[in-house]
């Protein structure tokens, strides 16, 4: 558990289209942005990015850290905000990890019986998240 | 004049009729709480998406290259109507004034020569528009959020309408649906979803005049996520007003018919009872006349 790299900190909210996931004052958040990870602390320059299927980690000011897994979304940070919006969230923890490596199977053996392109890009697309989420619990 | 015994029998049926609606309306009212609670809690996602959408947006010129959610074809040749209605009927009006607003809608697209295309999204609606407009409907959505309205229905029909429009298919794109205004009045509102239509210049610069933004990977890139997703947004936002507001009727609906069951009771009972006193009255004068006679 390292200690912040901040002591000044900003406001982290979790938005998911049914409700807000999280909404809590933090020290340090990591965003798995398409274009590659970046952290965001205090007073970070506004920037709005898309997100890859990954691990969000939210370091709040004690310097406990806690992993949230993302399907891909956006987020919008601002000096004194950073809202990630997210279509699925969970907590690293509560994903159950054989679940994942069974449903991953099943989609692998869609893809492989899919015809049309469209359903294969979709797949594709559900595999690549589920893949991200096994690699998040390891 | 009806026996005393037909008085009876309607006024257990009316009674029993009463019980139900006064039952309807109570389930009614605790379907709209929990439906209530799910549109406000969905609020936050479609504020925050609809100004980092439009943030983007101003930054960007649109023209022919532009996506096909943001710009559409260029052209307003063929319209596609997305018609969210109820699956359930004892609602009061809620259905009938939207499929009143559709057929409006539709009837001057089609007095100004445009094509249409219908999408139902519930039942009722569907059966109503096939009279008249059966070769026009080109799907119905059925049964959605029967138990709990999730995104995912949401994004099923927005898939659906995306790969009309990945086939161009439709130039134009509106949905209308039941806008949740209050527990007593749903707005019939028709918006339109494709092409994006863009905020005011200023109320873009309002949200944007805080910062200058960077993005990543770049606008266009960002574009073409958000994009689909603000359309599953818009959708899921039509979706649960139209949820929320079809209980509403039907609270409003079923309150109207437990309270005219019981004005029905109560004149049947007098009734009931006028026909009770004039049979005795009947039976005494039989007797004394009878006796009068011997």
């Amino acid at each position: 558990m390292a200690a912040p790299l901040s002591s000044k900190t900003f406001k982290f909210e979790l938005v998911a289209p049914e409700r807000i996931l999280a909404s809590e004052d933090v020290a340090m958040v990591t965003v798995p942005g398409s274009a590659g990870e970046f952290g965001v602390l205090a007073d970070h320059a506004p920037v709005v990015s898309s997100m890859r299927p990954g691990v969000i980690e939210v370091q709040d000011p004690s310097g406990e850290i806690k992993r949230i897994f993302v399907s891909g979304g956006f987020a919008d940070v601002t000096g004194e905000l950073c809202t990630v919006l997210a279509e699925e969230a969970v907590n690293v923890n509560d994903i159950d990890r054989s679940a994942v490596e069974k449903k991953l199977e099943e989609l692998r053996g869609q893809l492989a019986e899919a015809a049309d392109d469209v359903a294969k890009a979709a797949l594709a697309r559900d595999i690549a998240i589920a893949e991200a989420k096994l690699a998040a619990v390891a | 004049m009806p026996s005393l015994k037909e008085y009876r029998n309607r006024i257990a049926s009316v009674k029993s009729t009463r019980k139900i609606t006064s039952a309807m309306k109570m389930v009614a009212a605790s379907k709209l709480r929990r439906a209530q609670h799910q549109a406000e809690a969905s609020q936050p996602y479609a504020t925050k998406m609809f100004d980092m959408l439009s943030r983007l947006v101003a930054r960007i010129n649109i023209d022919t290259t532009s996506p096909f959610l943001l710009a559409g074809t260029g052209n307003q040749d063929t319209h596609l109507l997305i018609v969210i209605t109820s699956d359930r009927g004892l609602c009061g009006g809620f259905n009938g004034s939207i499929v009143r607003k559709a057929r409006a809608q539709i009837r001057e697209l089609l007095d100004e020569d445009k094509e249409v295309k219908i999408i139902c999204v519930g039942r009722k609606g569907r059966d109503v528009l096939k009279r008249e407009y059966a070769s026009k409907i080109v799907h119905t959505f059925e049964g959605l959020g029967k138990k709990r309205l999730t995104f995912a229905d949401a994004m099923e029909v927005s898939r659906f309408i995306m790969d009309m429009g990945g086939r161009r298919e439709f130039d134009v794109c509106h949905v209308l649906f039941n806008r949740f205004k209050s527990v007593i009045a749903q707005v019939p509102t028709s918006t339109q979803l494709i092409p994006f239509y863009v905020p005011e210049k200023e109320a873009a610069e309002e949200a944007g005049v805080h910062a200058v933004y960077d993005f990543e990977p770049d606008e266009d890139e960002i574009l073409q996520d958000l994009l689909p997703r603000n359309l599953s947004v818009q959708i899921f936002r039509a979706l649960l007003d139209s949820a929320a507001g079809e209980q509403a009727a039907r609270m409003t609906a079923m309150d109207n018919a437990t309270r005219n069951a019981g004005d029905m009771i109560n004149k049947l009972t007098l009734r009931y009872n006028r026909a009770r006193q004039a049979y005795i009255t009947k039976e005494l004068i039989e007797i004394i006349s009878g006796a009068e006679a011997v």
